[in-house]
């Protein structure tokens, strides 16, 4: 597939005051805008909402975005979010990147406002030279044995076991012990009903 | 209990112990060992002629020990299923000389001395985990003389010994005269909210199990004296205020303190407790029949083989660790296994059964798709670099890459197997192994991005996915406050961090580079980040060699809890790059200008990486 030159976006994410507050993301958008095959820049509120994503997918039609950066949170949290909004606007979802500049950058430099913008600067300038080689990928599809293993008899297995064999499924439970019933069966009654535990 | 032993839908393995797990998401291939119970578990009508005539008497685990059972038993009157159990470490065996006595008068002949373990195979979409807690063990806490008074018990004690099926039919006796106190305490927080010895988290149920436990006194016996001795009251959940005041009213009294020293009057055993009441500021003297102390909730102290098979992890208090706190509380990290009960922290029956439901929900959503979507990080060999060396089918964890090394068949990985981790590629020789999503070709450029301008001033930190990137993410929601000059570039595990990649890096300057993966038994490849140090030790002796200091090369093992852990390593390593002189970063520059990529694989120069063919 042969394909365009790199058009790269970066959306920047103030997280209300929780980036923001202790970072400059004017600095790190203007910043972005200076690195090669940077298109476009910008500084969104919280990027992770409606009017953030909408955004994305705006840019991503108007610049003809074929690559989109978001410097926000930890991708732990958000990579599927903007995964998803990215695809929703045509892009394969592995062209996204994300740079985190929230848990890595402004939550643990809270006093060092000069010392946190460059970070969250190289921060975004990494997930943008990764961004560059970027490959679209296709997810495999795997079938899914529709049969579920519980480990452990006690109260907790006991209902997990009964509710997905009420909703139709085949549960195994393996109990270590003789008898299921856990350390629940040992206790005489149980508040605040003050009734019987088995 | 008995709806489990009835539905047709519910498998019962009781006796038994998950010995190995494989596979990924909607694919588990599970192997079940069930013990050898010696009676035939579908035949036994619990009829109990074998207990009766069984000669060997053994303290009752069911019972704390406070009753016995013979060496053929059945663990409980409720049993699922309702069925007698051999224990073999007790019994004499079936030998006529020595006994054999159950066999004879057994009527459905389902005892049988040759029974074997038996070895279950299942398939499975999507696991559970419910394993469970196990209760603290006051005997460390020498100052409430749990070892040395015969009237100090534990709360899981009292239950049985105020309970109807108990040893004493729920006649409430203290041990040393087997007489009902008139005098009662407890003692709360045993093992629980302490810096120095037991856990320094809150066990959730203790305030209320004890509570009830005066309830239960005062309406049995409503004149005991009962006296609670606490630090905190935590009667938080819906109902519970309302038990407290019942308590209350019932005359039942609460003293804000925890005695620091008990002692037995030898003659009555009597229990005196000197404890500082910190409502008024007085030290008192209170002498009791008997003291219960309120132990806490600890982790399954069996819960490794079930943490590595499922590659979980724990938090530090020990407990399973979850997705996330509160958007994914009962998903476990690993996709396809969710958490019930206790396994994830102490927690009390109402709650054990709202997350047992929560995650039977969850576990539904992913049964009910016929197929999922996996990740496409998967490796792929190019066939033309490839030697068939076979070094990648060894460091595969997962056993997903085929090789024929004799017949010099290029090496192909089988994507479904491939979990991800990388390690192939960093341990490949020859360039051949490309992962995706997380390529050479994109991982060079990064480093380049850290080190472009003033390297000197950072610390180029390579962080796996699971473990150690969530350790920064941990210290980032704690606010831990760290040097801001370590530069991350994420992998999915440290096993993926090539030897090329950090020498490419001291090459460019990098004053220190740190290699941080999960521990040995939270790796969520199995064990490929025992390729990482390996390959970090080689490499060690490799820098030394050249005269770099190997130091400069730091390898740690953070968890995705060890947010502390984390931010200090960053600190660390801080004042380790100060200490590294330009001098010493230029002699490094110039000892490795020959450094080239390993194999054939090039790197691509700057000016080809704008368009991707």
């Amino acid at each position: 597939m042969k394909e365009d030159k790199l058009r790269i976006g970066v959306f920047v994410c103030e997280c209300g005051l929780n980036i923001a507050g202790s970072l400059d993301c004017e600095e790190v958008k203007k910043y972005a805008e200076t690195l090669e095959d940077v298109v476009v820049s910008v500084v969104n509120k919280y990027t992770c909402a409606d009017p953030g994503q909408n955004e994305i997918k705006k840019y991503i039609k108007e610049h003809n975005l074929n690559r989109v950066v978001v410097a926000s949170c930890t991708p732990l949290m958000h990579e599927p979010t903007f995964r998803t909004c990215v695809a929703e606007a045509g892009l394969n979802p592995y062209l996204f990147e994300m740079a985190n500049i929230r848990e890595h950058c402004s939550w643990v430099h809270l006093h060092d406002r000069k010392a946190a913008t460059e970070k969250a600067k190289d921060i975004v300038k990494v997930a943008v030279a990764k961004a560059r080689h970027l490959k679209p990928q296709i997810e495999a599809e795997v079938p899914v044995t529709n049969k579920v293993l519980v480990i452990g008899g006690g109260v907790a297995g006991i209902q997990a076991a009964l509710d997905l064999a009420d909703t139709g499924y085949q549960v195994y439970l393996v109990e270590k012990q003789p008898s299921i019933g856990g350390i629940m069966a040992q206790l005489d009654k149980t508040y605040p009903t003050m009734d019987c535990s088995i | 209990m008995m709806d489990v032993g009835r539905h047709p839908r519910i498998k019962l393995f009781v006796y038994s112990e998950v010995e190995d797990v494989s596979g990924y998401v909607g694919n588990f291939k599970v192997k079940v060992r069930k013990k050898a119970r010696y009676v035939d578990e579908n035949e036994c009508n619990a009829c109990a002629e074998c207990a009766k005539i069984c000669p060997v008497v053994v303290p009752d685990e069911f019972q704390m020990g406070f009753s016995s059972r013979k060496a053929i038993y059945i663990q409980l009157p409720q049993a699922v299923p309702s069925a007698y159990v051999l224990d073999m470490n007790a019994c004499l065996g079936n030998n006529p000389i020595a006994c054999g006595k159950c066999v004879e008068v057994c009527d459905k002949k389902c005892i049988d001395y040759d029974m074997q373990d038996q070895f279950i195979d299942l398939e499975v979409g999507a696991i559970i985990v419910a394993s469970g807690m196990d209760v603290y063990d006051p005997t460390e806490l020498d100052e409430f003389g749990y070892t040395r008074f015969d009237n100090v018990i534990t709360s899981m004690e009292f239950e049985r010994l105020i309970c109807a099926g108990g040893p004493t039919t729920g006649h409430f006796i203290r041990l040393s005269d087997r007489e009902t106190p008139k005098t009662i305490g407890f003692v709360q927080c045993v093992g629980s909210r302490s810096e120095r010895r037991g856990n320094r988290y809150c066990s959730n149920i203790c305030c209320m199990n004890t509570i009830k436990d005066t309830v239960l006194l005062k309406d049995h016996y409503p004149d005991i004296e009962v006296k609670v001795f606490y630090m905190d009251l935590r009667a938080f959940g819906k109902g519970f205020e309302d038990l407290l005041r019942r308590s209350r009213s019932e005359g039942v009294k609460y003293i804000r303190g925890i005695p620091g020293e008990i002692y037995e009057d030898s003659k009555t055993k009597n229990l005196i407790l000197d404890v500082e009441n910190t409502t008024t500021g007085e030290v008192e003297k209170h002498e009791l029949d008997m003291l219960v102390l309120s132990v806490g909730v600890i982790p399954r102290q069996d819960g490794d083989l079930i943490q590595k098979l499922l590659t979980l992890s724990r938090t530090v208090d020990g407990f399973f660790m979850e997705s996330h706190p509160k958007l994914k509380p009962v998903d476990a990290p690993t996709r396809g296994v969710f958490f019930a009960g206790c396994s994830e922290s102490p927690k009390d029956v109402k709650d054990s059964v709202t997350q047992a439901s929560a995650s039977a929900s969850r576990a539904g959503i992913l049964l009910s798709s016929d197929r999922i979507k996996v990740e496409a990080i998967t490796s792929v060999i190019d066939k033309d670099k490839c030697t068939s060396c076979g070094i990648c089918y060894q460091a595969c964890p997962f056993k997903a890459i085929v090789v024929d090394r004799k017949a010099k068949i290029p090496a192909e990985v089988i994507e479904a197997a491939c979990a991800g981790c990388g390690t192939c590629g960093a341990e490949c020789p020859f360039g051949a192994v490309t992962m995706k999503h997380f390529t050479d070709e994109q991982i060079f450029p990064q480093i380049d991005a850290i080190l472009e301008e003033n390297p000197q001033d950072k610390i180029v930190v390579f962080a796996c996915n699971w473990c150690s990137y969530q350790g920064g993410d941990n210290a980032g929601m704690s606010r831990l406050q760290y040097p801001a000059t370590g530069r991350i570039i994420r992998t999915m595990c440290s096993g993926r961090v090539d030897e090329q990649f950090i020498l490419y890096a001291f090459s460019k300057g990098a004053p220190i580079v740190l290699v941080s993966g999960c521990h040995f038994a939270d790796c969520h490849y199995i064990d490929a980040n025992r390729w990482t140090q390996k390959r970090v030790e080689k490499l060690w002796d490799k820098l030394e060699r050249k005269g770099i200091r190997p130091e400069r090369l730091q390898l740690e093992w953070i968890s995705a809890a060890e947010g502390q852990k984390f931010a200090k390593v960053m600190r660390e390593i801080e004042e380790m790059r100060q200490k590294v002189t330009p001098e010493e970063i230029e002699h490094t520059k110039k000892v490795l200008s020959d450094w080239k990529p390993k194999g054939a694989k090039r790197r691509p120069k700057k000016a080809e990486v704008k368009i991707e063919a």
